[in-house]
């Protein structure tokens, strides 16, 4: 059911086309349209061929130097952009134990338990404001709304968060931005949006409002609650700041802060300078395979939500 | 926006004329008990209508109870962690000291009045105005170099018809957006860094290399650069979004007529991208103090504070690091105060030239 909703009418592929058209291929054109000058492709082509090679080269030199043994480094004289055979040395390092892999679970365990409670509470929130006409949703909502307009700023919320004794916590990474009232207004207008006779069909066969929002309201809306859940995760992946002044103790940092230690401040990581001094391992090869973890886990996942991302844009005014 | 707030039903709010006020149940004005009733029996989205508005604020409290308990924890979310700190901005008035208490929020009411005296302080410090100086030059440079490259690339990415391609120059696009500040910041340092793949390459070919990301003279370029690598891609969605919406039968109409390629884009195109052009402005110039906290913190070091110093990180640098709090947050009381003032005036000046805005009038 959701698959036809999903896809909007304007995209299905015209009945009339005599076979079905490769995707790679152009679908035919309509009768009014000017075929397309040469030069016209060529230099379309062009400018997105150079856009998207601005984009991945600096990715590929970073990989590709991160899978290279410290002789083809060497004699490349840093960054390596023709691949030379492929070695995991610098991940098998990283990966056995120290300092960067625990800062990688950190992560991960940050970024999972965020998420999930990000999650919860805006999906709850947004469906709590999107029945029509309940008891002081409007002045709830504008409470929110209210945030998006002046921010209360960085130090009295450094001043709160230290009185709560949040700090040295990762309580202090995940509460003070657990919530963003954008997204539960993404989410609201998409809940308010789904058809009220199925909801009112529910509600007389005896559902009460947590069946509805589990049965109904969330399997209707996977599409959005993907791309959401992708904001929040994103959001909590790349977060380092709130790291860098709420946590004192090294041994907490997420990768992100370690990143800027190895990779920017050029520092040796912890536990593995043996192995860099004895000429095995080069330091680049392990500082580019720290940015690999870094980007891989956004640039695997993102492409699977893609073509929902346009649902997590809020698009039309607050609907009271 | 400004219906009755009893029909819960949003259908059954813009249709009222349908149902007669008594046709739902026994005519004339209910008892409480049947509104009792009626509300057991969940039928309080459909059939009651004229009557609803007489329910007390108990019942509709009783009503709604599972409702308002969903929203409870980000209600108290947003109350502890936006709304409490707005109320701590009275230490910008203070010479507040953290230690003349356990706990550093009752210190709050120990700290001694002084006034105005931090904002003289502040509109006394050079370094201030530097920092100002450096936040409008950055945002201007922003506007002008990235706020038409998401409109350009929409514009490309729609002419391309062909949807496999479409698809995969999209997922490039977007990728950098998801990408950390720390990611993209290193990933220009092994670009353009002193040991970059381009100052490399020179020097490896005889000449000399070169460092872009200690150059206090080209560092504002260089932010505006990143900002595009990361976001520009990222802001065609929105541009897309608002194409999809237009209309075939107008471009036929206009090629009809004997509109070519380049007219029709001026004369059907543009125009149905005029109202999303003008939210986003309104947006960036109502966001306009906020330029880049933490790209810019993140190359501080590298590049000085001369060139990289703006608002926010005047702020984090008297506060966090000099702990000299009441000052950071007179300063940053400035920011929020001169920065709620443009959202304000952003959203006049659209409503006066016919647009929407972030909200309705």
């Amino acid at each position: 059911m959701t698959a036809v909703l999903d896809q909007p009418a304007g995209e299905r592929p015209a009945q009339s086309a005599p076979k079905k058209p490769t995707p790679w291929a152009a679908p035919p054109r309509p009768v009014w349209e000017e075929e397309p000058s040469r030069a016209g492709l060529a230099s379309k082509g062009l400018v997105l061929g150079i856009a998207c090679l601005a984009i991945l080269f600096p990715l590929w030199v970073v990989i590709v130097t991160s899978l290279q043994s410290k002789k083809t480094i060497d004699e490349a004289g840093g960054l390596v952009v023709v691949p030379k055979g492929i070695t995991f040395v610098a991940y098998q390092e990283l990966l056995s134990g120290g300092q960067v892999q625990r800062a990688a679970l950190v992560s991960i365990g940050v970024t999972v338990v965020g998420t999930l409670f990000s999650m919860a509470v805006s999906v709850l929130s947004a469906y709590g404001l999107s029945r029509s006409g309940s008891l002081g949703h409007r002045w709830i909502l504008m409470t929110l709304l209210a945030t998006m307009f002046f921010g209360a700023g960085l130090i009295p919320t450094y001043l709160l968060v230290q009185a709560l004794g949040l700090t040295d916590t990762y309580l202090a990474l995940i509460l003070p931005s657990a919530v963003s009232v954008f997204n539960i207004l993404v989410l609201r207008s998409f809940f308010m949006g789904i058809s009220q006779e199925l909801i009112d069909s529910a509600r007389i066969d005896g559902a009460g409002d947590w069946r509805i929002l589990w049965k109904i309201v969330m399997p209707l809306s996977r599409a959005v609650l993907a791309v959401i859940a992708l904001f929040y995760a994103v959001g909590y992946w790349s977060a380092w700041f709130n790291a860098s002044i709420y946590l004192t103790d090294q041994d907490m940092m997420p990768l992100q802060n370690v990143m800027i230690q190895l990779v920017q401040k050029q520092e040796r990581p912890v536990g593995l300078t043996a192995q860099i001094n004895t000429g095995q391992l080069s330091p680049l090869a392990i500082q580019m395979a720290v940015m690999v973890m870094a980007l891989l886990p956004v640039a695997v996942l993102s492409p699977f939500v893609q073509k929902h991302f346009k649902k997590g844009m809020l698009t039309g005014a607050v609907k009271g | 926006m400004s219906h009755s707030t009893v029909p819960r039903s949003a259908a059954e709010a813009e249709t009222p004329a349908k149902t007669p006020a008594g046709s739902g149940g026994a005519a004339g004005p209910r008892s409480r008990f049947q509104s009792w009733f009626r509300f057991r029996f969940r039928f309080r989205d459909r059939k009651r209508s004229g009557n609803s508005g007489k329910l007390s604020l108990r019942l509709r409290f009783r009503r709604d109870r599972t409702l308002l308990l969903m929203v409870l924890p980000a209600v108290l979310l947003i109350l502890v962690f936006n709304y409490i700190p707005i109320l701590g901005n009275v230490v910008a008035f203070q010479e507040y000291d953290p230690y003349l208490s356990e706990n550093g929020f009752s210190a709050i009411f120990q700290s001694p009045w002084v006034g105005f005296e931090q904002f003289e302080r502040i509109f006394a410090d050079s370094g201030f105005w530097h920092a100002v100086q450096n936040t409008f030059v950055l945002f201007f440079l922003q506007l002008v170099l990235f706020f038409p490259v998401p409109i350009l690339l929409a514009l490309l990415i729609n002419s391309v018809v062909r949807p496999r391609v479409r698809a995969v120059a999209q997922a490039v696009m977007y990728l950098p957006h998801f990408f950390s500040w720390v990611l993209v910041v290193t990933v220009f340092m092994q670009i353009f860094g002193g040991a970059g793949i381009i100052a490399q390459t020179l020097r490896r070919h005889g000449y000399e290399g070169f460092d872009l990301m200690t150059n206090p003279e080209i560092f504002k370029y260089l932010v505006t650069a990143e900002t595009i690598w990361k976001d520009a891609g990222w802001g065609i969605i929105v541009f897309l979004a608002a194409l999809s919406s237009v209309s075939n039968d107008l471009y036929e109409a206009a090629a009809m007529d004997g509109a070519g390629r380049w007219r029709r884009m001026w004369h059907i195109t543009l125009p149905a991208l005029r109202p999303v052009i003008a939210l986003l402005l309104v947006l960036r110039v109502g966001d306009a103090l906020t330029v880049g906290f933490e790209q810019l913190l993140l190359q501080r070091q590298a590049v000085g504070v001369d060139a990289s110093d703006v608002l926010d990180t005047y702020v984090w640098w008297n506060g966090i690091r000099n702990q000299d709090f009441s000052y950071a947050a007179a300063a940053g009381l400035i920011k929020g105060v001169v920065g709620l003032a443009l959202v304000l005036t952003a959203n006049k000046v659209a409503h006066l030239m016919g647009e929407q805005g972030v909200y309705k009038k």
